[in-house]
């Protein structure tokens, strides 16, 4: 059977930000059901029976994230959109904010008021500058329909949001870092517990959603948990945005139901390996996640069945390597991404990932000596699970996995100071 | 000299102050004000930015430390930001750099001596899909080749 776009339903249309075309395929519609007919204890009820379960990455379940704000705090409930999208590889939420605003912006409204937020803030990465001035625009347009504002379609439900621009930190994705970003400080994320739900941003009870998981409640109080839970599989059901990029011939965003064949996407999707070159490799879900085999592939994309294959689904963002790629060379990439970005708050990072960069760079540049790949593994285990955030993990993660499986490729290079493979400096001429 | 906000920025502060909950929290945004302004956060910059949110300046500057997109060294009047991440780095992202500086003269601090552009390699921009991608400024440049980079360059150096 097709599968039928549900949270890309939009964006080919033609002023697909504008929210006379949201509102012509049922948008808001959601919303006015909610305030008609529901309480916030039954959405969030119904998001917890969708069993959706967020798109940032670690996948926990949305409804039950909700559950866990406290009752009568005397404190006001605050709901962060997680529009930071840093991880490398991932480029989908950029999708939905640029192209269908007003999605985001239901989802935003109908989540706050599940959780009772009368002012929720969408935290985008500094660099979409053009996306938050389209948020910005669609949350006027909102406003003026009064969909925003005060006693929201005569429901007594009072809403704003705020969009806050980042300024260039990948930690600031981290949900504790961006709560202490947004409160106006270097993004230092926080030890926990507390967790946000009850101690979040400025001490109150806070929720930090991904903005794609945002973007899924519309579509499940319109349609109902019983027909979002038929969505792929179980245990992991939805419409899922997929990131293609790297050595394939059609690189993008694509949309499918949760536990869509990896091989399929980088095949069909993708058109396969550019150039008509061999894979080598694939990162499924963004740059801090177990790098996978040519052999490896025969995956579904879903959070259970990714992790049963040893690695993680994570934002789905899929990178793929192709056989002219030297792998040393690749993972030097990498590792200088985590060198730069280790906010510096705990040791194990702050030291251990420039310490596992320069390793990788001297075996790439020839200098690598036959003990390097042991202390590269050594530095890992010394990282992992010891830093109050997983950044820790995420930087030494690649660096393991590729050693592992990639190992004749890094001995070759350290034995012959050169790399097994070589690809030409490939910036694509126009023909 | 003393320095001020324009009329238009003061207001825009003055609406941050009354929509955020706390003063602090409008930090990030208020930066983003004045770079937009004056280009460059010197220090009389962050005092201003300090006094106009009543924080500390120390802790202006403690914040802008962490933040790459700050900057308190002068920049090009087009900064030019190519992302060299896996993606972009596969798809040809060191051509990009490397036409950068066959054609644009950029000191050893990244400048050119017109001080039209500066140069920065930067960490994932979010755009992989539609790799290499180079930030110019406010605006995202995806899709790169060098025909295409080069009418950019030809664009900018024009206007």
């Amino acid at each position: 059977m097709d599968y039928e776009p549900i949270l890309t339903q939009n964006v080919h249309k033609e002023n697909s930000r504008s929210i006379a075309t949201y509102e012509q395929s049922g948008g808001y519609s959601a919303l006015r059901k909610v305030f008609k007919e529901m309480s916030p204890a039954e959405v969030v009820d119904e998001v917890k029976a969708s069993n959706l379960r967020g798109r940032g990455g670690a996948g926990f379940p949305t409804g039950v994230k909700w559950s866990f704000v406290p009752k009568n705090t005397g404190k006001p409930t605050y709901l962060i959109m997680n529009a930071d999208e840093s991880e490398p590889g991932t480029f989908k939420d950029r999708l939905l904010m640029s192209k269908d605003p007003h999605m985001v912006v239901e989802g935003q409204i109908i989540s706050s008021f599940a959780i009772g937020c009368e002012l929720s803030f969408i935290y985008i990465r500094g660099e979409f500058y053009e996306e938050a001035q389209i948020l910005e625009a669609a949350i006027e347009e909102a406003r003026e329909k009064g969909y925003l504002g005060k006693n929201i379609l005569g429901s007594g439900f009072n809403h704003d949001i705020i969009v806050h621009r980042g300024a260039g930190a990948y930690i600031c994705g981290e949900e504790t870092g961006l709560i202490e970003s947004l409160e106006g400080k270097r993004g230092w994320p926080r030890i926990k517990p507390p967790f946000p739900a009850v101690e979040g941003y400025l001490q109150s009870p806070t929720i930090v959603n991904n903005v794609e998981t945002l973007a899924n409640v519309p579509h499940i109080i319109t349609r109902g948990a019983e027909w979002f839970k038929n969505i792929g599989p179980e245990k992991s059901p939805g419409p899922k945005l997929y990131c293609l990029s790297g050595d394939v011939e059609n690189p993008g965003v694509y949309e499918h139901a949760m536990g869509y064949p990896l091989k399929d996407l980088i095949y069909k999707d993708g058109g396969g390996i550019w150039k008509g070159r061999e894979l080598k490799a694939v990162i499924p879900g963004g740059s801090s996640v177990p790098v996978l085999t040519a052999d490896e592939i025969d995956i579904n994309m879903d959070f259970d069945s990714v992790a049963a294959a040893g690695s993680m689904l994570g934002s789905a963002a899929t990178m793929v390597i192709d056989d002219t790629a030297c792998m040393v060379d690749a993972l030097s990439n990498l590792t200088k991404f985590y060198a730069h970005e280790s906010c510096g708050q705990c040791t194990p990072c702050r030291e251990g990932s420039p310490w596992m960069m320069r390793i990788v760079r001297r075996i790439e540049n020839g200098d690598g000596e036959p003990n390097d790949l042991d202390m590269l593994l050594d530095i890992g285990t010394a990282i992992q699970q010891k830093t109050i955030c997983p950044f820790g993990d995420a930087a030494m993660t690649p660096v393991t996995t590729f050693v592992q499986k990639f190992r004749d490729e890094f001995e070759y290079h350290i034995e012959h100071k050169k790399c097994m493979v070589s690809r030409q400096k490939l910036m694509p001429q126009v023909a | 000299m003393s320095l001020e906000f324009s009329p238009e920025n003061q207001e825009k502060i003055q609406t941050l102050l009354d929509r955020y909950p706390d003063k602090r929290s409008t930090t990030l945004p208020v930066l983003h004000i004045a770079q937009a302004q004056f280009g460059t956060l010197t220090p009389e910059v962050i005092n201003l930015v300090a006094d106009a949110i009543d924080q500390e300046s120390m802790h202006v500057r403690d914040t802008i430390s962490f933040y790459t997109m700050f900057h308190t060294k002068e920049r090009g009047k087009y900064h030019l930001q190519v992302c060299h991440t896996l993606s972009c780095s596969l798809r040809g992202s060191e051509q990009v750099v490397d036409h950068l500086y066959e054609r644009l003269n950029f000191d050893e601090n990244g400048m050119t001596a017109d001080k039209q552009f500066s140069i920065e390699k930067v960490e994932c921009l979010g755009a992989c899909g539609t790799a290499p991608v180079v930030q110019i400024n406010n605006d995202y440049y995806e899709n790169l080749t060098i025909e295409r980079l080069d009418e950019i360059i030809d664009k900018l150096q024009a206007s």
